[in-house]
């Protein structure tokens, strides 16, 4: 090397550049494991009972009633004879149902998760898009256009297959049925009903004439515009059709059908005995799935499920033992690996 | 050269074997005077070179002249007529004298082959410089040892002689090899070689090999006795050694044995031997810039080896293996729970995240914690590196990143993707919010899920780290807290206005990150995935510490104290000379006991669960030899 500038190329002196940096060096100590492994343990017991204790206190019955059975109360309506067969199913609440009770339908070996079943929809003809509703997306199809070349309005297949039983319940007392309320209000998502899902503008003040052009949706009884007669209920905003685009992630699920909120039925669903209506509409014994209604009341953990308390007390438990083997373990070798220091 | 008096003169240095050879006959009286100075030289570690000249007539010199040109402009064979030429002139020449240069070593290289040969490495010198010279600057930085059970010299000058002192240096070293197999055959299967076994010897040997034995060496037919031979000793030194001859030694090395081979150079004579090595290092200095050109690394001193191997290096390779392990986990475990997903949504490749996360996990969430740990981690400081340098042999062993760390790797990513998928799967069945709507939608899932796994892949990472700076602690909470700036941004009503069809997961974010249930769930799922890896680690830390956890764990306990300096005063010798050095005066066993090989053998006597002196010889204490100057007998 000449005698020209010696620091020609000198690399920078600087903590970060020559890895000086002040830093934290934690190590796993005894110290730290075995007391973490308790406090985890512990807390996580601590939560599993209060989950465990408050899922138990869910009053929750479940009516199945696909009729695949002889002698169900709706095996009649299984055949495709009948349209809007109607079939009464009778059930017995041992105790009083605490609080707002809510009505759902559930659908057993229904794959709505299926990856071409839920891209099958066009999002911008939800928003109520006028061109979209002309013309859907590619993604709808087969169901993107109907007899004679028109527009499907909603599209795809998600909408095509929206569930369309329909329920009454009564609650008997001493032979007299009387019809318990329910509300269809609020049962979707307050973003799904106000911000994703809006109907496209109406013509002449009528909701039907904005729907020109298009046809229903193949398997559908009525066109869109008459899904409900309230017309805050209407159209792509119906809450049972957002309640049903809202595709479930696992083939067994429960969809939100109805709130019992109406005077004195909101404070509590009464004991006794109850008879279900059912417009029995929905075909699904094709792929043996199974129908059933489902009334549950709701607390800050949501339903009925018992799978959390019973994970967070199951492994809980683990950390507790895992702590004492490990603190066995400390107390044995430690001892031995002080001296080799 | 042609003097201001109009006289030719032709002058001549090298090597004083290569010289002799063309000197005119009457110079034998001179001749026998300067071997002795060459001798006398040598012996104090002096380089030395022979000088000569010869008068050279003008027409002579011109027909030279003439053909020379002819030669170095021909087609065919240049290179053999230029020698013929060459060879033709330099002859008859007379002798002027010698030159001796002392070639001091440079600071600190004997502390520094010691430190490396404490953390397994193996170093062999190759020099051009005489037997002599050669012999004295090895036991000056510390590679020959008095304390070495033998030191052999082969300086054979046929073949079958040199591989006669090859076996009978083996012989001495490990008599079972030479009756087990007398000749160890060596099949080449079409383009493979076989590997050489490596021999476990029982105390330290060096060995001296001149270049024309080397030459014999190296032949094919003999190159596996050599290298087998050669590899038993703990230094070997090769004298007078050609350039291409040094090149040829770090490729038999490399052929035959599962070993890296580092060399190290600081002339344009080294530059072949640093272009064949696995690594390559120059080191810039008097003799100009070749080296450094042709290297890998660069430094100007030898001593800076010790903190390329010992820190860099060690560093380098933690670092790489820790990102490699950790790449591999959160791919794996990112990917796997689709796998499981599969069961449950018809095998229609229905994915269980959002896609705009599948976009952004390696991109945003994922990648910059992982920088700053490549980038920054260290196990242990720099200094405790330089201490402990046993602490070099999980990069030799290969022990981070292996078959066996993969398939590590994989069961555990196997894991978290069950964890991952079935609490939530478990915690969402057929559940809903807490004013009864719904929440086991695809959307949510696919948010819970997602939540949970990022925030359990960070937990991991944080775990892996074991140096947290101030831009690490950036990285990973930025990353998180990215992550869930991004999530509500795209799941908000204003990019859903704007761009419908692309965000159609409006509202998740606000609906299902307010239930407790949620929170909960991604509470288990990430403890869950990440508690039996502490367990894990803290278990094998007490029952199987490895040289790692107990460097640490001395560091950690010594937090207070700063950690102790090289303070071992070493008598610095200013000059190499080893004057008396093989005579009289031992080198003495301060340098042995401080080693701690011992300490370590009494280890292995109390705690049999320990193996990381598997590689000592397994004796206990050593008999020594008492000093002795026959090496240097030898050698004259």
């Amino acid at each position: 090397m000449g005698k020209e500038n010696p620091k020609v190329g000198k690399p920078d002196n600087t903590a970060f550049t020559q890895q000086r940096l002040p830093a934290w060096q934690p190590i796993l100590s005894a110290g730290i494991v075995l007391p973490l492994f308790v406090v985890i343990g512990l807390t996580f017991i601590g939560i599993g009972i209060g989950l465990f204790i408050t899922s138990r206190n869910v009053q929750e019955i479940e009516l199945d009633y696909t009729g695949d059975q002889e002698g169900a109360p709706c095996a009649g309506c299984t055949t495709n004879a009948t349209t809007n067969c109607k079939c009464t199913l009778p059930f017995k609440i041992e105790n009083k149902f605490e609080g707002p009770v809510f009505m759902y339908y559930g659908l057993t070996n229904y794959y709505q998760n299926y990856r071409k079943y839920g891209v099958s929809r066009d999002d911008d003809q939800l928003y109520g898009n006028i061109d979209s509703l002309k013309s859907p997306a590619n993604f709808c199809s087969p169901y993107q256009m109907g007899a004679k070349q028109m527009p499907i309005a909603p599209c795809g297949a998600i909408a095509n297959s929206l569930f369309n039983d329909t329920f009454r319940l009564f609650y008997k007392v001493n032979k007299v049925y009387t019809e318990v309320l329910l509300d269809d209000n609020g049962i979707s998502w307050w973003t799904d009903y106000n911000v994703k899902f809006r109907n496209p503008p109406e013509i002449n003040g009528s909701l039907k004439n904005a729907f020109e052009g298009t046809v229903k949706p193949l398997n559908w009884p009525k066109p869109v515009y008459e899904l409900s007669t309230n017309p805050n209920n209407n159209g792509f905003i119906n809450q049972d059709f957002l309640v049903w685009m809202r595709i479930a992630a696992l083939p067994n699920f429960r969809k939100l059908y109805r709130r019992i909120s109406e005077g004195n039925w909101s404070r509590s669903l009464p004991a006794g005995n109850y008879s279900l209506e059912i417009t029995y509409n929905y075909p699904v014994l094709s792929f043996q799935g199974k129908k059933k209604v489902v009334f549950s009341t709701v607390t800050w953990m949501g339903g009925k499920n018992s799978f959390l308390g019973i994970a967070y007390l199951v492994f809980g438990s683990l950390c507790i033992v895992m702590a004492l083997i490990m603190l066995i373990v400390y107390a044995k070798y430690q001892v031995q690996i002080d001296r080799d220091m | 050269v042609r003097c201001p008096e109009g006289k030719l003169s032709l002058y001549c240095k090298g090597a004083d074997t290569i010289i002799y050879e063309r000197l005119h006959p009457a110079c034998k009286t001179l001749k026998d005077v300067t071997t002795e100075h060459l001798d006398v030289s040598g012996s104090e570690g002096l380089r030395t070179l022979v000088l000569a000249y010869k008068d050279l007539e003008e027409g002579y010199f011109e027909d030279w002249r003439a053909r020379h040109h002819t030669a170095s402009t021909a087609l065919e064979e240049r290179e053999e007529k230029l020698d013929e030429l060459y060879e033709e002139i330099e002859k008859n020449l007379q002798l002027l004298g010698a030159t001796a240069i002392e070639d001091k070593l440079q600071d600190g290289v004997p502390q520094t082959i010691e430190q490396l040969a404490k953390a397994d490495i193996k170093m062999w010198v190759l020099t051009g410089d005489k037997q002599e010279t050669a012999v004295n600057i090895g036991y000056a930085c510390n590679m020959l040892r008095e304390e070495m059970n033998d030191v052999f010299i082969i300086s054979a000058n046929t073949a079958e002689d040199v591989r006669e002192e090859l076996r009978n240096a083996r012989r001495k070293i490990k008599p079972e090899t030479i009756e087990a197999e007398p000749i160890f055959e060596v099949k080449q299967p079409k383009n493979k070689s076989a590997v050489l076994p490596e021999d476990t010897v029982e105390g330290e040997y060096g060995l001296v090999i001149n270049g024309h034995s080397l030459a014999y060496g190296l032949e094919k037919s003999m190159e596996v006795e050599f290298l087998r031979t050669v590899c038993m000793c703990k230094t070997v030194i090769c004298c007078r050694v050609t350039p291409l001859q040094k090149a040829q030694v770090v490729q038999l090395v490399k052929k035959y044995k599962k070993a890296i081979t580092l060399a190290i150079g600081d002339g344009a004579n080294d530059v072949s031997m640093i272009k064949a090595a696995h690594i390559g290092v120059g080191i810039s200095g008097q003799e100009g810039m070749q080296a450094v050109l042709s290297s890998d690394f660069s430094f100007a001193q030898f001593r800076y080896l010790q903190r390329l191997l010992l820190v860099h290096g060690r560093w380098s390779y933690i670092r790489m293996c820790k990102f490699l392990n950790y790449f591999f986990y959160k791919n794996f475990t990112f990917t796997l729970v689709h796998f499981w997903y599969g069961f449950f949504c018809g095998f229609s490749a229905q994915t269980v995240y959002d896609e705009w996360y599948i976009t952004l996990y390696n991109l945003v969430y994922t990648s910059l914690p992982v920088l700053g740990m490549s980038l920054f981690d260290q196990d242990v400081s720099d200094r405790w590196s330089l201490e402990y340098p046993k602490l070099y042999e999980p990069g030799q062993l290969n022990m981070y990143f292996s078959i066996g760390s993969f398939i590590k790797c994989l069961l555990h990513s196997i894991y978290s993707s069950l964890i991952l998928f079935f609490i939530p799967y478990g915690a969402m069945y057929d559940t809903m919010r807490d004013d009864g709507k719904d929440l086991a939608d695809y959307q949510s899932f696919a948010l819970l899920a997602q939540t949970c796994l990022l925030i359990a892949v960070s937990i991991q990472l944080g775990l892996d780290t074991a140096y947290w700076t101030s831009v690490n602690q950036l990285f990973m909470w930025g990353s998180l807290a990215i992550y869930f700036a991004i999530t509500l941004t795209m799941y908000s009503n204003g990019m859903y206005l704007i761009f419908t069809a692309s965000f159609p997961f409006i509202g998740t974010a606000r609906n299902s990150l307010n239930q407790p249930n949620v929170w909960l769930t991604i509470l288990l799922t990430t403890i869950l995935c990440v508690l039996p890896v502490v367990a894990y680690r803290f278990s094998r830390t007490e029952l199987r510490p490895t040289i790692n956890d107990k460097v640490r764990y001395k560091v950690s306990k010594s937090k207070h104290a700063p950690p102790p300096q090289a303070t071992r005063a070493r008598i610095r010798r200013t000059s190499s000379r080893r004057s008396g050095y093989a005579f009289s005066h031992a080198q003495g066993y301060g340098d042995l006991i401080t080693s701690s090989r011992y300490l370590r053998k009494n280890m292995a006597t109390f705690s049999p669960r320990s193996k990381t002196n598997a590689k000592q010889p397994g004796t206990v204490l050593k008999t020594y030899r008492a000093v002795k100057d026959t090496v240097v007998d030898k050698t004259l």
